[in-house]
């Protein structure tokens, strides 16, 4: 097999001329391939600076007496989920396999591979990424730091409760088969990316992936001790420090900069620009809608839902960033504002316990993003700007619409599924929640044995 | 009149308020208070050093009462605070010698309200 594909390589070099293999024998590399993995590996840089966002966002949001806890389980999820996609994650998911799984070079990368060459050129087992000329290790490392959104997402909608043991053990789960599996039938050549599901930069692979996991998680592990009244009523649990919630916010904004223009896995000019624009529109429209929405329907304009609004725009403009108009951008942002207040009061109704809102900034408005590409994709935009010329339902594309609703429900079914079974697991064996006496004084005390603000006086009476 | 001062967990304060507020105590004040009795402290570690920590995160509650209210407080506020483990908290009574409301200048048992 490999034998005919370098055939068909050295024919093809005959045909193509010198170009071809210019990138494959040892001479510089071109300009082209410079400058696209300047990109890759800045964009890469800046999603991987989200992690501090989601670390800030996530303990502002949280009491005092979780901060270190918190802070501690950003930190490990990153280095979990780097090992875990070294080492199985990225094969399961690029590698050339069958429409669920891949199969070939599986283990710590170890596949054959020519990159940068790109399409025809390319021999080697991940040829699903082969359309962006960058090497090897520049994919990996533009993947991982998706990978690692997907894994921390968990993080906040656990928060306050969940053993920390458990936890590194379920992010190695999302890192090594559940956030993989899924991105192979997306982004790794698999039967959705085949039957036409366009997913620009994670709405579904890391959002909703993300946000279902972490949906079985919060279930599982039930609601915090106090969240409920004793009339069932939810009451307010407030975050200890919403300057560091604005903060991590404003860094997760400035990353995302790096995760939907940086999808593109190429210095194209118009590209990146049109989806930087498309992205900043969707956030500062659903800041203005989230803020209004709770303004009219709270009485007040919260700053927690004006945060969770930013990170809900943004994770709605996710998947169709590249195939909308900035005009739809601007209607996507305010409706996934608006979506995002009335979810964080939903899941409260139904008893599921999100202390940061991490379900309805990134499983609502995942699922909502993904649709959005199959209601207001534009063929010219979408062919420009990310190489596909699909048009959603208000741009008569019926069929789109269908496709990505099959892509929400299959992915949905599927990390649903496998998370319980995981949850499961870790609950039979390891448990998943702390004592109720470790979860009064603090997660802080109780699984660290430290506190993240040592010698002021917190009142930790709730 | 009497003051009364309760030293509780923290987590209590809560439910220690309900149970005042079902038998009409209202006002009271509330502190943050580090303090150890009976119970030990617990060991907290910082990068690898061990530390001590002997004085624990305790709420001091202040309520000055007439004294047909001196009892009813004092079962309210066990009620709230207890779960029969050693550091559940105390409870002092001690006179009070005036009161005095800064608004209208009332004194003693007017004052308390």
């Amino acid at each position: 097999m490999r034998r005919m594909l370098a055939y068909s390589a050295a024919a093809l070099a005959v045909v193509c001329g010198a170009a071809a293999v210019a990138a494959d024998d040892g001479s510089a590399p071109s300009l082209t391939v410079t400058l696209d993995t300047l990109w890759v590996v800045v964009a890469a840089m800046l999603v991987f600076f989200m992690n501090l966002g989601f670390a800030t966002v996530e303990s502002g949001f949280a009491r005092a007496k979780n901060c270190v806890n918190i802070l501690s389980k950003n930190f490990i999820v990153f280095a979990v989920s780097s090992l875990g996609f070294l080492f199985l994650g990225w094969g399961l998911m690029f590698g050339d396999g069958n429409g669920f799984i891949g199969l070939k070079g599986l283990w710590f990368l170890t596949g054959a591979d020519n990159s940068p060459a790109t399409g025809d050129a390319y021999q080697g087992v991940y040829s699903a990424i082969n359309w962006t000329g960058v090497p090897l290790l520049a994919k990996f490392f533009f993947q991982l730091v998706f990978c690692g959104t997907a894994a921390t997402i968990v993080s906040g909608a656990v928060a306050e409760r969940i053993k920390y043991l458990t936890f590194i053990v379920f992010s190695f789960a999302m890192a090594i088969y559940i956030y993989p599996i899924v991105g192979h039938w997306v982004w790794g050549g698999g039967w959705l990316a085949q039957l036409g599901f366009y997913d620009f930069a994670g709405s579904t692979v890391v959002h909703s992936v993300g946000g279902w996991a972490a949906l079985i998680g919060a279930i599982i592990l039930g609601p915090r001790i106090g969240k409920y009244g004793p009339d069932g009523k939810p009451r307010a649990i407030p975050g200890h420090n919403l300057s560091m919630a604005t903060l991590g916010a404003f860094i997760l904004w400035l990353g995302w900069f790096g995760f939907n223009p940086g999808s593109t896995m190429a210095a194209n000019p118009s590209a990146i620009a049109h989806i930087m624009v498309t992205t900043n529109t969707a956030a500062a429209a659903a800041i203005l809608s989230a803020t209004a929405t709770s303004w009219l329907l709270l009485g007040k304009p919260d700053l927690g839902m004006t945060i969770n609004g930013c990170l809900a725009g943004l994770v709605a403009i996710t998947a169709p960033c590249a195939y909308v108009s900035v005009a739809s951008s601007l209607i996507i942002g305010l409706v996934a504002g608006v979506l995002v207040v009335l979810a964080v009061l939903f899941f409260d109704r139904l008893r599921i316990d999100d202390p940061v809102g991490a379900l309805s900034v990134h499983l609502v408005n995942g699922v909502f993003g993904t649709l959005c590409v199959g209601l207001f994709a534009q063929k010219e935009i979408a062919e420009a700007v990310g190489g596909v010329a699909i048009s959603g339902l208000f741009f008569g594309g019926a069929r789109q619409f269908v496709v990505q609703l099959i892509g929400v429900a299959a992915s949905a079914a599927f990390v649903v599924g496998v998370s319980f079974l995981t949850w499961l697991v870790l609950k039979l064996t390891l448990g998943v929640r702390v004592s109720a006496q470790e979860e009064i004084r603090g997660l802080d005390i109780g699984e660290h044995g430290m506190e993240a603000y040592s010698g002021f006086q917190i009142f930790i009476t709730q | 009149m009497k003051l009364i001062v309760a030293y509780i967990q923290p987590e209590k304060l809560n439910d220690v308020k309900q149970r005042l507020y079902r038998r009409e105590v209202y006002k009271m004040s509330v502190t943050n208070a580090l303090g150890c009795g009976q119970q030990r402290g617990y060991h907290e570690m910082y990068r690898g050093v061990d530390i001590e920590v002997n004085l624990l995160k305790k709420v001091r509650l202040e309520i000055a009462v007439n004294e047909d209210f001196v009892e009813p407080t004092i079962q309210a506020i066990i009620e709230g605070a207890r779960t029969g483990n050693i550091g559940d908290g105390k409870i002092f009574v001690v006179d009070l010698a005036e009161c005095i409301r800064i608004r209208t200048g009332e004194r003693g048992k007017v004052a308390i309200g």
